[in-house]
């Protein structure tokens, strides 16, 4: 509790700005008591702000920022408005658990696959290939959603726009977040307990699916709800390849709410949006856990993700 | 497959083939793709619709739009959204680092006991959709929201500030408060390795706390502040929803906003094809960068 405790009551406003800074100029190492306050605001400026938001959904009123009272109008109770009853809202929901589920289904195998063979692969094209798994990882998302929808109007065009685009757009950049998922484990499993199976007799293949499979399972887990969470998540390649207005996602469709004049229904179908992805990303994260612990690893899941390079 | 020779044969084709499948997948629909945009960018309009009709034969490519595109970037009328992007970028880029550094330099070497929780609630806003977090401060930036409440209540100002519309204040605040998370765990990435023997070193050889954390710490993270503010330029420079949601006027529009409206309609399909080969090319140096950074990284963890 010490570091903690000691923040509040040593009060920012007691000292002068400047004095403030030079004092921990002079001894970071001191008790951080500046950091300490600057760190917590932080925390409070980045997550208050949403709470706010979701709160403001459970508004009895139309208001998104006088409180008028707790209800459940803007899910279940208003006859036209609510989530439930807007038929717009439902078909974002649906499209974005569609889209989710699909990609999952399809990423999930083709990126642990390519993260197996990247992972024990020593040939020519491994490093290209390694490459262009990671590619997609920094190429900012308007140019992949332009390349997509120009690919989809002009070369392909039996693709028609809406789902089946969205689908292969999503499983393309989702992909290669299930390899880093699954590439960190891979690692550190390493290569003994396959040769181990080979020098016994089995074959490369048998020692693949007896040996590697098993011990990959959280790994698999993680990166398939990390794919559901990312495709869930996705504003940019969805909106590009939207079709008609049923193939509008939650994100697409809170963004032109938010550009059109947006009611609590707004915040309302936001928070199903953010309970959904937070549950997905904390059962990630507990599998995690519960693999380290079985292991008997030092350290915890969450400073694992935090190190995941890109 | 009993004989040796089948298995070492296995032994080949068996990570090739695993590989295979996902290699194909982004070759087909991550590289050719930018094969399309070059073909729209370099084809030519449809006389009579006046929509673009893509050209895939390199042969006939012809540069005319393209040489459009860039004079309207070069003293034409995308000069002014040209710089905006840039000093919006720089701008945000280095507020977030300097809001970022510290957070992240205190969870990672001081925060103690309070390291783990510290870190989930850093983590958190990864999970939170991007437009959720901009819809939160649309509704506070509201003419009558929380924020304009608070500063009347404070008596900071007479009457409602509108937030909302052509402010590059709100547009830059959007954009850190959308990409600081991001930035931060790079650095706390890079200042977690740091040994603390190497500081502590530095420290009974004599250095104050400030010469140690200025000459030994700020060194040893100098790949993480890269590393960091790489990964939130990048999508920074393909922005388009920030300054919609946040302000939605034509005089806050960076160069997403242009590309995002010329690739909407039919007539200014090639120009928006050419922009976004422009940007790539922009932002493929950033990119390389950060991939050399990566793959080095992981040969050596792999060493």
């Amino acid at each position: 509790m010490s570091t903690v405790a000691e923040a509040p009551t040593a009060h920012p406003a007691e000292r002068p700005l400047v004095g403030w800074l030079r004092g921990w100029a002079s001894n970071p190492w001191g008790k951080p008591r500046f950091l300490t306050v600057f760190t917590w605001l932080y925390v409070i400026w980045s997550l208050v702000p949403v709470v706010i938001a979701v709160l403001f959904s459970f508004n009895a009123g139309r208001s998104r920022s006088a409180w008028q009272g707790f209800s459940l109008r803007w899910y279940v109770g208003d006859p036209d408005l609510a989530i439930l009853n807007d038929p717009s809202m439902r078909s974002a929901l649906t499209q974005s658990v569609k889209l989710a589920v699909l990609t999952m289904l399809i990423a999930t195998p083709l990126g642990i696959g390519l993260a197996i063979g990247l992972a024990r692969w020593r040939g020519r094209a491994s490093r290209p290939a390694n490459f262009l798994m990671l590619l997609p990882l920094v190429t900012p998302e308007l140019i992949i959603g332009v390349a997509l929808l120009l690919v989809f109007v002009h070369l392909i065009p039996f693709v028609n726009l809406g789902t089946g685009a969205q689908l292969l757009g999503h499983v393309t950049f989702t992909l290669s977040f299930v390899v880093i998922v699954a590439r960190g484990r891979l690692f550190a499993i390493g290569k003994e307990y396959e040769e181990a199976a080979m020098d016994l007799g089995a074959s490369p293949m048998q020692a693949l699916w007896h040996v590697l499979l098993p011990l990959l399972r959280p790994a698999i887990v993680v990166g398939a709800l990390v794919a559901v969470a990312i495709s869930l998540d996705d504003f940019v390649i969805s909106q590009f390849l939207v079709g008609d207005a049923s193939t509008n996602t939650i994100p697409v469709r809170v963004y032109s709410a938010s550009r059109l004049g947006p009611t609590p229904a707004t915040n309302a179908i936001a928070t199903v949006l953010l309970f959904g992805t937070l549950l997905t990303a904390t059962a990630a994260g507990l599998i995690l856990r519960r693999a380290r612990r079985r292991e008997h690893r030092e350290g915890s899941a969450v400073e694992d993700l935090a190190r995941l390079e890109i | 497959m009993a004989e040796p020779g089948g298995v070492v044969g296995e032994r080949r084709w068996l990570w090739p083939a695993l590989s295979g499948p996902g290699v194909i997948w982004l070759v087909l629909l991550f590289l050719t793709p930018f094969y399309a945009i070059l073909a729209v960018a370099m084809g030519r309009l449809d006389p009579l619709f006046n929509t673009p009709i893509p050209e895939w034969n390199p042969i006939y490519w012809n540069p005319e739009v393209f040489g459009e595109v860039l004079s309207d970037l070069f003293g034409g009328h995308l000069t002014d959204t040209i710089l905006r992007t840039l000093a919006y970028v720089i701008v945000a880029s280095v507020l977030a680092l300097l809001i970022g550094y510290p957070v992240a330099y205190y969870i990672s070497r001081r925060a103690g006991r309070w390291k783990i929780p510290l870190l989930m609630l850093l983590v958190a806003p990864f999970w939170i959709n991007y437009i959720m977090r901009m819809l939160a401060w649309v509704n506070l930036l509201d003419t009558d929201g929380y924020v304009n409440q608070g500063l009347m209540l404070f008596g900071l100002t007479d009457e409602p500030v509108v937030w909302g519309s052509g402010r590059h204040d709100t547009v830059i605040l959007g954009l850190v408060y959308g990409y600081v998370p991001y930035l931060i765990l790079p650095l706390f990435a890079a200042l977690d390795r740091i040994d603390s023997s190497v500081i502590e070193a530095a420290r009974d050889l004599g250095a104050s706390p400030f010469r140690a954390f200025r000459r030994v710490t700020l060194p040893l993270s100098k790949q993480g502040i890269l590393a960091g503010l790489v990964i939130i330029m990048l999508p920074m420079f393909g922005d388009y929803y920030t300054p919609n949601l946040l302000s939605g006027r034509a005089s806050t529009y960076m160069i997403g906003n242009q590309i995002e409206l010329l690739v909407r309609t039919g007539v200014g399909k090639s120009k928006g094809a050419a922009l976004t080969l422009i940007l790539m090319t922009f932002v493929a140096l950033l990119m390389l960068y950060y991939l050399i950074n990566v793959m080095r990284a992981q040969r050596e963890a792999r060493a």
